[in-house]
């Protein structure tokens, strides 16, 4: 964790010597804010915007796709069973003849929801949780840590298991909150602890002796000073949520039929792999091109949001290059 | 004593053989992401038996990669060429097993951190006899002892328990001297000692400083110490190398070099230096710019783009060491010599006539006699402690930790109080009490006249208006993520400015503080020590306050980049009447800057005053010693000066000793007869006036000039 801390001291002196100037300012005396230059940072970077441009992609398909299908998900063709992709079923049919491209978008529009947003809500709250703890200490971090706690020794698939039947029929919000509930303690944990550093940098006391009121510390000073863990760790949750998702609903909790997400078509499809490939490779491929960009704009954020990077810098010295012969 | 000395052969006669150490045109480069660094370009000296040589140079100067040639310590990534002979033998070329047999047993190496050179997992002891095992075949037992003999050479007291004692027990003093016993285990015949002092208290550091000399004189080896504090050469070096971007530029005696240097460089380093010896105001010299990338360097002078008296000759070729003043020991590489010889002046005031460097006015309101002016900071018997806890369920109290034990003192409109002590006597304790603006364990506070005791967080707030920092460390200062504008602009955001105000008011902060406006958009990742200072202090101004209280601001800078922040500091004094709280450990900054200063020791002040008096004529023992450990630049004086050593470390501030808190490390003290000696025991010495303006906490004061 250290490592991360450390970034933005270590590589200051090497990056005074060279004295290369990163983003000339367009006019002088006016300077950016801070969103606009990390805005400008994530731009440059190529792959950063393939992914971000992939998930857009991906959810306009998700939700548009399913109109222009004449097949729906519930819905099955009894003329077609485990046929292979053709022009009327461009991803083909499983063994009882519900079209697949129908089911694949089906399975997204859940799956992209689920990961997303279980990564967003427990990374944030892992975020909240942790840096609280760590920098009022005392009740607050008692508290918060005896129900970080709790929740990491009760075994989170059992309560699940048992409220599902609850919450089904209700909102899929809740299995959101759910999945997130169990998802946060760890990295909260973490948080606290690089909290527990970075309050005695000085530029956290300095913003203290200013008057900076403490929530305003740990959102300027803190949080961002922790964003490479973070958002590594919000991409990491995005796989294991929908992973989770998917353990959930082979075993019958979860999304139920006849309604799927991409988790319950791998974890059904999964022995059809050899066999009838496209019942396994459509929903797997979708799933890993999803995760895939998401680190990609993870890393590409991650990249931005942290001035001693050079990644977005080299690459532009480079074109610059290429330009000038 | 006595048996340590028989094991050492004895010194060699300095003018037998030749040298120990000779260097002939080293080079040493790295890879990098931007081409190769070139760091030591065509080097050359040479080392005699028994004396000593100073490499002295900015950080990145070339002047410990050079040294860690020697040892034969670099990465396998760097390329190294020209010669390195150590006694006659050639040492380039050679592998790693036979390096090592030279390594620590003929060669040996004293490092700048004594806290990473010690392996905290082994006592002292076992690592001292470690470096005994490796070289000679002695029993264990033989070495265990040597290494107990060692310990009480380099003066650690009850070696034998000591050297049971982990790495983490000793205090940063005695770290060193483990690790200077350590370099002189096997009498090797040259010691480097890279940046031995820097890390240590002024007070330890003259320890350290005469504890070298003592293991010159019983090995009779060279040694070559490295450094960036002119003053630390001064009275310990025989001869002197100046080094800029991987090359040596003034060589010759150390007495030479002090009273006339021939190259601008060694000029403006001499006269970048704060005197702890001149009274009145006197002018520094800040070098402008940065050391040069050692990447691509241009043709011509590398100091070319820094130097006052800079001519187009300067950009055509890089000078080599001439001959200056007609002697062969003194060389200088400029080919501007004769001229720095024509000026009238020596040393560091021939510095301040070339760099044109001038006397910083004081502020209008200091005309105005102190008692008139209105109070900015009062301090009245302030005491802080800290609950020392044992226990993990039931904590129960074991002790406590008196870290401030009641000091008073005042800060008048317009004037600075410097705030002095060795680490551990509660000064930065005191600032964090102050800044913290919350009603102290006992005593008071006021600030602006209003007491923080009794005042509710709204009107705390609006005092945090008036009140402001500067840190010591301007890597840690800034928060790295946020660009330079944020920084600046941050406590405006916090007292509710408008946006238009901001943005009008922080490029006039950066020109105040001297950087340019367009950098606002990057962030403190790019900006060096220096600069990243004045952002900081930037970032102070903003809010317009009356009183700024500086924590140690220039300590972590390079000498020549120290004096332009202090410069900018008395410049900003003058023109918008501040008050200012300077700690600091470094003596010789405070008598430049402060008007009023104020001695700590263990938690107490022992001595306040205005600032020439103490400095004159110091009472207490403690001022006196303190005075007396920090070096002078010049040589002359250096060798002259009767130093006064404190014995030991301070005292725990958890068991601080009964009645007079210093008696413990006290020369005064063991001086004076039993009766006397009770009267420092039982009774605490009272704050007394002594002269105008001058207070002293001592039973015996008496005057005694140190400088």
């Amino acid at each position: 964790m250290t490592v991360i801390l450390n970034e933005g001291d270590s590589a200051g002196t090497t990056g005074a010597a060279s004295g290369s100037p990163v983003d000339a300012a367009p006019e002088p005396g006016k300077a950016m804010t801070r969103g606009r230059l990390v805005l400008i940072r994530f731009m440059r970077n190529k792959l950063a915007l393939v992914g971000l441009v992939v998930i857009i992609g991906m959810y306009l398909m998700a939700f548009v796709g399913p109109l222009l299908s004449k097949w729906s998900y519930d819905q099955q063709d009894y003329s077609a069973f485990l046929e292979p992709p053709y022009a009327d079923h461009i991803f083909g049919t499983d063994k009882i003849g519900t079209d697949m491209f129908a089911l694949t978008m089906r399975g997204l529009q859940k799956s992209l929801i689920i990961g997303l947003l279980v990564a967003l809500i427990s990374t944030t709250v892992a975020a909240i949780v942790g840096a609280a703890a760590g920098y009022f200490l005392g009740v607050a971090d008692k508290a918060l840590m005896w129900v970080v706690d709790l929740l990491l020794v009760l075994p989170s698939f059992l309560i699940i298991a048992i409220l599902s039947p609850w919450f089904r029929g209700k909102s899929w919000f809740l299995l959101v909150l759910m999945l997130a509930a169990f998802q946060w303690m760890i990295t909260a944990r973490i948080v606290r602890g690089m909290t527990l550093t970075l309050k005695e940098r000085e530029f956290v006391k300095a913003a203290k002796f200013m008057g900076q009121p403490a929530r305003k510390i740990i959102a300027k000073h803190i949080v961002p000073n922790m964003a490479s863990l973070l958002i590594i760790d919000a991409t990491i949750n995005v796989g294991s949520a929908v992973l989770a998702e998917t353990g959930l609903s082979y075993f019958g909790f979860g999304v139920q039929s006849p309604d799927v997400s991409l988790g319950t078509l791998i974890g059904g499809n999964a022995e059809s792999a050899t066999t009838f490939p496209w019942l396994f490779l459509f929903p797997a491929g979708f799933l890993v091109v999803f995760v895939l960009a998401v680190n990609w704009v993870g890393d590409g954020l991650r990249d931005a949001l942290d001035p001693t990077s050079t990644r977005v810098r080299r690459r532009e010295k480079k074109d610059t290059k290429e330009k000038a012969a | 004593m006595t048996t340590s000395e028989l094991q050492f052969d004895a010194p060699a006669d300095p003018a037998g053989e030749g040298p120990v150490l000779q260097v002939e045109d080293l080079h040493v480069s790295f890879p990098s992401e931007s081409g190769r660094v070139r760091a030591v370009r065509g080097l050359s000296y040479q080392v005699s038996p028994g004396e000593v040589l100073g490499i002295v140079g900015e950080s990145g100067s070339g002047k410990s990669v050079s040294s860690l040639a020697v040892m034969g310590l670099l990465p396998s990534s760097a390329r190294i060429s020209g010669s390195i002979k150590f006694q006659g033998r050639e040492l380039i070329g050679q592998n790693d097993a036979e390096l090592s047999k030279i390594r620590g047993r003929r060669i040996s190496m004293v490092f700048q951190d004594p806290l990473s050179a010690l392996t905290p997992v082994y006592t002292v002891g076992d690592q001292i006899a470690e470096a005994i095992l490796v070289h000679r075949k002695v029993s264990k037992q033989a070495a265990a002892n040597r290494a107990v003999e060692l310990l009480d050479l380099v003066g650690i007291p009850n070696a034998a328990e000591r050297a049971k004692a982990f790495p983490h027990e000793f205090s940063g003093g005695m770290r060193q001297r483990a690790v200077i016993a350590m370099a002189i285990a096997n009498d090797p015949d040259l010691i480097i000692a890279d940046e031995p002092t820097t890390a240590l208290d002024v007070t330890v550091q003259a320890q350290v400083l005469q504890l070298l000399e003592t293991a010159q004189e019983v090995t009779g080896a060279g040694i070559v110490i490295i450094t960036h504090d002119l003053g630390v050469v001064a009275g310990f070096a025989d001869r002197l190398m100046v080094m800029y971007a991987g090359r040596a530029v003034e060589t010759g005696l150390v007495d030479d070099i002090y009273r006339q240097p021939r190259m601008p460089y060694t000029l403006g380093l001499l006269g970048s230096i704060p005197r702890l010896d001149v009274g009145e105001k006197q002018a520094l010299v800040p070098i402008k710019g940065q050391p040069p990338s050692l990447t691509d360097l241009p043709p011509g002078c590398p100091f070319a783009p820094r130097c006052p008296m800079v001519v187009d000759a300067c950009h055509t070729a890089e000078p080599p060491l001439f001959d200056v003043d007609g002697s062969a020991e003194h060389r200088a590489a400029c080919i501007r010599t004769n001229e720095i010889a024509a000026t009238d002046a020596e040393g560091a005031e021939a510095a301040v006539e070339i760099f044109g460097a001038e006397v910083i006015g004081e502020p209008q309101v200091a005309k105005v006699p102190r008692e008139q002016r209105e109070t900015v900071l009062e301090l009245d018997r302030l005491v802080k402690e800290y609950a020392v806890n044992k226990g993990v369920v039931f904590k129960r109290r074991v002790g406590t930790v008196h870290a401030v034990a009641g000091i008073s003192f005042d800060i008048r409109e317009g004037e600075t109080l410097g705030l002095v002590g060795e680490s551990g006597c509660g000064k930065t304790t005191t600032l964090m009490e102050i800044l913290g603006l919350q009603k102290p364990m006992s005593g008071e506070i006021s600030v602006l006249g209003t007491n923080v005791s009794a005042i509710d967080a709204k009107r705390r707030f609006e005092i945090r208006r008036d009140m402001s920092v500067v840190f010591q460390d301007p890597m840690a200062s800034l928060d790295p993520r946020l660009t330079i504008h944020d920084c600046i602009a941050e406590p405006m955001q916090v007292h509710g400015y408008g946006k238009d105000e901001i943005n009008r008011r922080v490029p006039e902060l950066m020109r105040l503080v001297g950087l340019r406006p367009e950098q606002l958009s990057r962030y403190p990742g790019e900006f060096s020590g220096g600069q990243r200072q004045r952002i900081g202090i930037a970032r102070a101004l903003a809010l317009e306050p009356k009183l700024v209280v500086l924590d140690e601001p220039v300590s972590a800078l390079d000498v020549s980049i120290q004096a332009g922040v202090i410069n900018l500091l008395e410049e900003l004094k003058s023109k918008l009447g501040l008050a200012y709280l300077f700690v600091a450990h470094d003596l010789s900054v405070v008598r430049h800057i402060a008007d009023r200063v104020a001695v700590m020791y263990l938690g107490k002040i022992v001595e306040i005053g205005e600032v020439d008096s103490v400095f004159d004529t110091p009472r207490h023992p403690y001022t006196q010693a303190l005075l007396s450990a920090i070096p002078i630049p010049d040589p002359v004086k250096e060798r002259q000066r009767e130093r006064i050593l404190l014995t030991g470390d301070l005292p725990s501030p958890a068991n601080p000793p009964s009645g007079c808190r210093f008696r413990t490390r006290c020369f005064l003290h063991a001086s004076l007869p039993p009766e006397k000696q009770r009267v420092c025991i039982e009774v605490e010495p009272p704050r007394e006036t002594q002269a105008p303006d001058h207070e002293a906490a001592c039973h015996f004061a008496q005057i005694r000039q140190v400088l």
